[in-house]
Formats: structure tokens, C-alpha cells, sequence
């Protein structure tokens, strides 16, 4: 009794710097305010987008409001191998 | 530690955009914010999710999207401009297993594709119409669209769309709903989280109906051209919610999926054998693929005469003898005026290799069949070149040509017809022919004349008659 424990699940976002074109789509989509404009630029000579803290919580909308196909991943932490 | 991607590249796109030309394979070629992207991600997910991409082909014409194929692991075709419906659906008629997206833009559904998509819609046809409505062509930076929004300023509307010079914009949705076939219609924007969840919805929707074979859907999607706009993505958002959702109301105009069942259609053939079968058995061809020797050259035929004469016919009954001996052939009438009693005429392109164009200028053979045609025509017979006419009614030519002449009408008059005066001329040309080498130039046109009059059948033995009359009476006039 009382033994379960719900693991809260941990997710965190990456950026693939070469293929964000810096539209800032993600960055107004974030529920959280993860995603930050940066001021470096990426090989196409694009200012881009990186995670500026943690705290992503999977809800995927950074994805889908992002036009390129292979900018944003975001993953789920298997924290039962911590 | 573990980790599970949730979220990634879409398995319906290729890894690698190899048909991209250039150094950049990973990344699209729409600029930074376009809609055009978004959808394309829903797409490549939705494809593989429905388990639809192997038999999927994904159709853009001109427009931002034309270069699509770039990028969906799929079938893919880029098609001219305003097409793609009629493109679709020769591919779903053909092939009942496929499934296509129809993928257009406001420009090319609205404006010089409409009758297309329109009429696809109308036969129901079984396909998803994806139609990005962003108010503007954005391929050829930004000219006024039948979408663009009252005031809305464009590189052909510098003062802002009137309503008193451009008519308000076109609400394709509302349009489509209020015809009986299709069965589903929705228009979502592809701005906000909740907004694009919606869209992805409403175009698995779509395929959704397209997989159970229920006919016809159409997806609207707003969508952002920041480039054009000359704005921000945020901005470009922003705009679609305040400017054109008020007059482009999302949501769902008609769902009656469930209602209908599935299309059946009949079932195509590949089988060439059963394809020429069906196409000649009513015509009493008999020796159909036998191949000739005969046009080891191209020959290029004008047939012109009175309107009345049966030119067309000729024409007509002269490629059905080429056909009928596997020679490629084509024919071209020309219409107009012409078919109300004038001077009518009619191209005929006879070959063994393939024709490049219908269209006979410079004439080998010139049948002519009334004095202003011959006049016409005689200064295209090329050097070599065979004049055949008529010399009933046509006065002995004036030329170097080689020339032949048979009394057709009167040939056709005395058999109690002059109808088939077409038939006795055609004579006279098998005749010509013979120093083409055409082996069996007889049945060849027997063949021809049965098929032409196969359903008047009284006619048949009549045309064969004047066609030997003519072929025996040609005379040489001056070789
Ligand atoms: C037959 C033909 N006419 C005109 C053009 C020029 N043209 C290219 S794209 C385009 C408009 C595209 O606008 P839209 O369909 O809205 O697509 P978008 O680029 O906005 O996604 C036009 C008129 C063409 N390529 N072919
Ligand atoms: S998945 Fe959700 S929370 Fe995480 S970065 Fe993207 S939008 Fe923000
Ligand atoms: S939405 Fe995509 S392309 Fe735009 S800034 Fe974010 S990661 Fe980059
Ligand atoms: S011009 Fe407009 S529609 Fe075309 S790729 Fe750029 S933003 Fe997209
Ligand atoms: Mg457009």
C-alpha cells in the first residue's frame, strides 16, 4: 500500500540547427516558453532557435507548427533507467 | 538513460530530399513560416499513419507546392497549372487501387483551374483535394488571387482588392458543399496549436473517406505567405485570424461520409490484346497489328474540299487504314466557319516512327476536292510532293508536282450516290500509294471503309464499290 508511485514523465525538445530556417513558428507555440530565438546562425546563415530551459512537457506543438520537416524531435525520457 | 522519440520527422517523407537539386537535401524550398510546410508534415504523417503511402501519389501543379515530389516517399507528379483534378482522376480511373491527393493553391484551384476542380468535385470522384488558401499566388511573388480578401493590397492590386472592380472573394468551401457529390468539406487554418490539430484532423478525414472509397473531399486550409505578405509568421497568423476567418469561417460544411457507399467503378484492363479487342471488334477489322512495310517515310496528307464532301470522313477513313496496320497515325480536322458550307479540310500524318505534330504544312499528298482548296493548298505540296484531285469539277493544275487526277463526283454520281465521292478520291490515293510499297492496300481499305460506316451499314457496300471504281480509273496526268 501507498507503494505507487506515479512517475511524472520527463520529455525534452532538440533542435537540428542546419534545418530550422528561424521562423519563429515554435517559439510562438510553446506553451511552456521553451524555445528562445538565438542570436548565432546555423550553416544556411539562418539565426535559429534553440531550448532556452527545461521543463518541455511532450505536448508536440513546437512540431507541428514548425514547417521544416526535420527541425524539431522531441523525446520522451525513460527515467525507469536513471 | 532511455529515450523515446515522440515527436519527429515524419517517416512519409524521404530521409535525404535527393531530387532536390543543389547542396540543401534536408530542408524544403518554401520560406521560413510557410503554411505550405506545415501541411506538407501532416501529410507525410497522415500517409504512413492510414497505411495509404504505397499506393499514394501525391499531385502538385504549378504553384509554390509544384516541387512536392521532392520530398513525399511516394508516388508524386507535378502537373501544369490548374490540373491536378484532371490528372487525379485519370490516375484513380486507370487505376481504382491508387489514392491521390490533389494538392493546390489558391491561384491554380480558384482562378485557371476551376472548371478542373470543379468538375472533378461534381463527378465525385474518389480523392482529397488539400487546397491552401492563402489568399495570394505566392510563386510568382504575390499578384491578386480570387481568395484575396477585400483591401487586401497585392503586387495587382496596389490600392487593395475592390469589390466594385474584382467582385468579392471566392469562398470555395461554401461553393462545394452546395453540390450533391461530394461528401465532405471543412476549412481550417494552419495557425494556432488548437487550429493546426484541427486541420490535421479534418485532412485524415479526408484520406479517411478516400481509403473507404466515399468519393469526393475537400480540405481547406488558410495558410500564411509571409514573403508576400510582406509580415512575420506571427504576423502572417495574426492576419489570418482577424482578416480572414471572419470572411473564410472555419469549419465542417458537409459530412455525409457515412451515407454514402463506396464508389465502384468499372474495372480497367492492361491486357492489349483485350484493349484492341474492344476497340475494333465492332469495326470488322481483321488483320488489326499486322505490321506494314509500307511508309518507311512519313507521310503528311491534306485533305480539303466543300464542306459537304465528306472531307472529314476521308480523313478520318484514311488514318483508320493506317491504324488498322499498326502505323502511327494522326488526325487533325480543322474546324470553324468551314463546317457550315465552306471549304472544309483535314490532316492526316501516316508513320512509322512517332508523330511530332498533327499539324501537315508541308503536304506529300494533297487530295483535293473543290477548285478554291486545291488553290489553297497546292503551294504547300513539297518538292516531290503528290497532288490528287477531283476532275469533275477541278480545271488540269498548273504545276511541276506529280499529279493525279480521277472524276470522283462523277464516279460517286453514277453509283447513285455522291456522298461517296470520298471513297472513289481514297481509291485513286490507295492507288498513289503503291509506290509506297503498301502490300495489302486493298483490304487495308476495305477494312477502313467498314469500320468508318459500321454503323450504317446499308453505306458499306456502296464505299467499297466507288473506292475500286476510283482506285482503277486514277489517271497519271503528267509523270
Ligand atoms: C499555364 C500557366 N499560367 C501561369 C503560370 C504562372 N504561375 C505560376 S504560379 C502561379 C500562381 C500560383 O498561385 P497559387 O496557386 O495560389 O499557389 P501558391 O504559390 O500561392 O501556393 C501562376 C499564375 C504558369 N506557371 N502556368
Ligand atoms: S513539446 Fe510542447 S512543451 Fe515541449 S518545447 Fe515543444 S511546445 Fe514546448
Ligand atoms: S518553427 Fe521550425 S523552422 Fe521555425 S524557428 Fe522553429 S524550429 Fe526553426
Ligand atoms: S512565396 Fe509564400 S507560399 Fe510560396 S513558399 Fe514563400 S511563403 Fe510559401
Ligand atoms: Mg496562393
Amino acid at each position: 500500500m501507498g507503494q505507487t508511485i506515479k512517475k511524472k514523465k520527463k520529455f525534452v525538445v532538440e533542435i537540428t540547427v542546419d534545418e530550422c530556417k528561424g521562423c519563429g513558428r515554435c517559439v510562438s507555440a510553446c506553451p511552456k516558453g521553451i524555445l528562445e530565438m538565438t542570436t548565432k546562425v546555423n550553416m544556411m546563415g539562418i539565426v535559429y532557435v534553440e531550448p532556452a530551459k527545461e521543463g518541455c512537457v511532450g505536448c508536440g506543438a513546437c512540431f507541428y507548427a514548425c514547417p521544416e520537416p526535420g527541425a524539431i524531435s522531441v523525446y520522451e525520457i525513460d527515467e525507469a533507467d536513471e | 538513460m532511455g529515450r523515446k522519440l515522440k515527436f519527429g520527422k515524419p517517416t512519409g517523407f524521404f530521409d535525404v530530399f535527393d531530387r532536390r537539386p543543389g547542396p540543401i537535401k534536408k530542408n524544403m524550398h518554401y520560406c521560413p513560416g510557410c503554411g505550405h510546410g506545415i501541411l506538407h508534415k501532416l501529410i507525410a504523417e497522415a500517409i504512413v499513419d492510414l497505411d495509404m503511402r504505397d499506393h499514394m501519389v501525391v499531385i502538385s501543379p504549378v504553384g509554390c507546392a509544384v516541387f512536392a515530389y521532392y520530398y513525399f516517399d511516394a508516388g508524386g507528379i507535378s502537373v501544369p497549372h490548374g490540373r491536378a483534378p484532371a490528372v487525379a482522376t485519370g490516375i484513380i480511373r486507370a487505376n481504382p487501387d491508387s489514392f491521390v491527393i490533389s494538392y493546390q493553391g489558391d491561384g491554380d484551384l480558384g482562378a485557371i483551374g476551376l472548371n478542373n476542380f470543379l468538375q472533378a468535385a461534381n463527378r465525385g470522384e474518389n480523392m482529397t483535394v488539400c487546397f491552401v488558401n492563402n489568399a495570394i499566388y505566392g510563386m510568382t511573388s504575390g499578384q491578386m488571387a480570387p481568395t484575396t480578401l477585400i483591401g487586401q493590397k497585392t503586387a495587382t492590386s496596389p490600392y487593395g482588392r475592390s469589390v466594385e472592380n474584382e467582385g468579392y472573394p471566392l469562398k470555395v468551401s461554401e461553393m462545394v458543399a452546395a453540390l450533391e457529390s461530394p461528401i465532405y468539406v471543412e476549412r481550417v487554418a494552419l495557425t494556432t496549436p488548437a487550429n493546426i490539430m484541427a486541420a490535421r484532423k479534418a485532412l485524415r478525414k479526408g484520406l479517411t473517406n478516400m481509403k473507404e472509397r466515399r468519393g469526393f473531399s475537400l480540405v481547406e486550409f488558410l495558410s500564411g505567405c509571409p514573403i508576400n505578405q510582406k509580415m512575420t509568421a506571427q504576423q502572417v497568423d495574426e492576419w489570418i485570424e482577424k482578416e480572414m476567418i471572419p470572411y473564410f469561417p472555419l469549419g465542417c460544411f458537409k459530412d455525409i461520409a457515412a451515407e454514402r457507399k463506396p464508389i465502384s467503378r468499372p474495372k480497367p484492363t492492361f491486357d492489349k490484346k483485350k484493349v484492341l479487342n474492344a476497340l475494333v471488334s465492332s469495326a470488322g477489322i481483321t488483320k488489326w497489328g499486322a505490321k506494314s512495310t509500307v511508309l518507311r517515310k512519313e507521310l503528311r496528307v491534306k485533305c480539303a474540299g466543300y464542306g459537304g464532301q465528306g472531307i472529314l470522313s476521308l480523313g478520318m477513313m484514311i488514318a483508320a487504314m493506317g491504324q488498322s496496320r499498326d502505323i502511327n497515325v494522326s488526325w487533325l480536322p480543322s474546324y470553324g466557319p468551314e463546317m457550315r458550307g465552306g471549304t472544309a479540310n483535314c490532316s492526316v500524318v501516316l508513320s512509322n516512327n512517332v508523330i511530332g505534330s498533327p499539324v501537315v504544312q508541308n503536304t506529300n499528298i494533297l487530295i483535293a476536292m473543290n477548285q478554291p482548296s486545291m488553290n489553297k493548298f497546292l503551294p504547300d505540296l513539297v518538292d516531290g510532293g503528290i497532288l490528287l484531285y477531283d476532275s469533275t469539277n477541278i480545271a488540269p493544275p498548273k504545276t511541276d508536282r506529280r499529279v493525279y487526277a480521277v472524276a470522283a463526283s462523277d464516279i460517286a454520281i453514277k453509283l447513285g450516290n455522291i456522298r461517296c465521292a470520298n471513297s472513289a478520291i481514297m481509291g485513286a490515293f490507295a492507288a498513289c500509294l503503291k509506290g509506297f510499297e503498301l502490300e495489302d492496300y486493298e483490304d487495308a481499305f476495305e477494312e477502313a471503309i467498314r469500320q468508318t460506316f459500321r454503323k450504317k451499314k446499308e453505306l458499306v457496300e456502296l464505299n467499297i464499290k466507288a473506292f475500286h471504281e476510283g482506285r482503277k480509273s486514277v489517271e497519271t496526268r503528267n509523270v
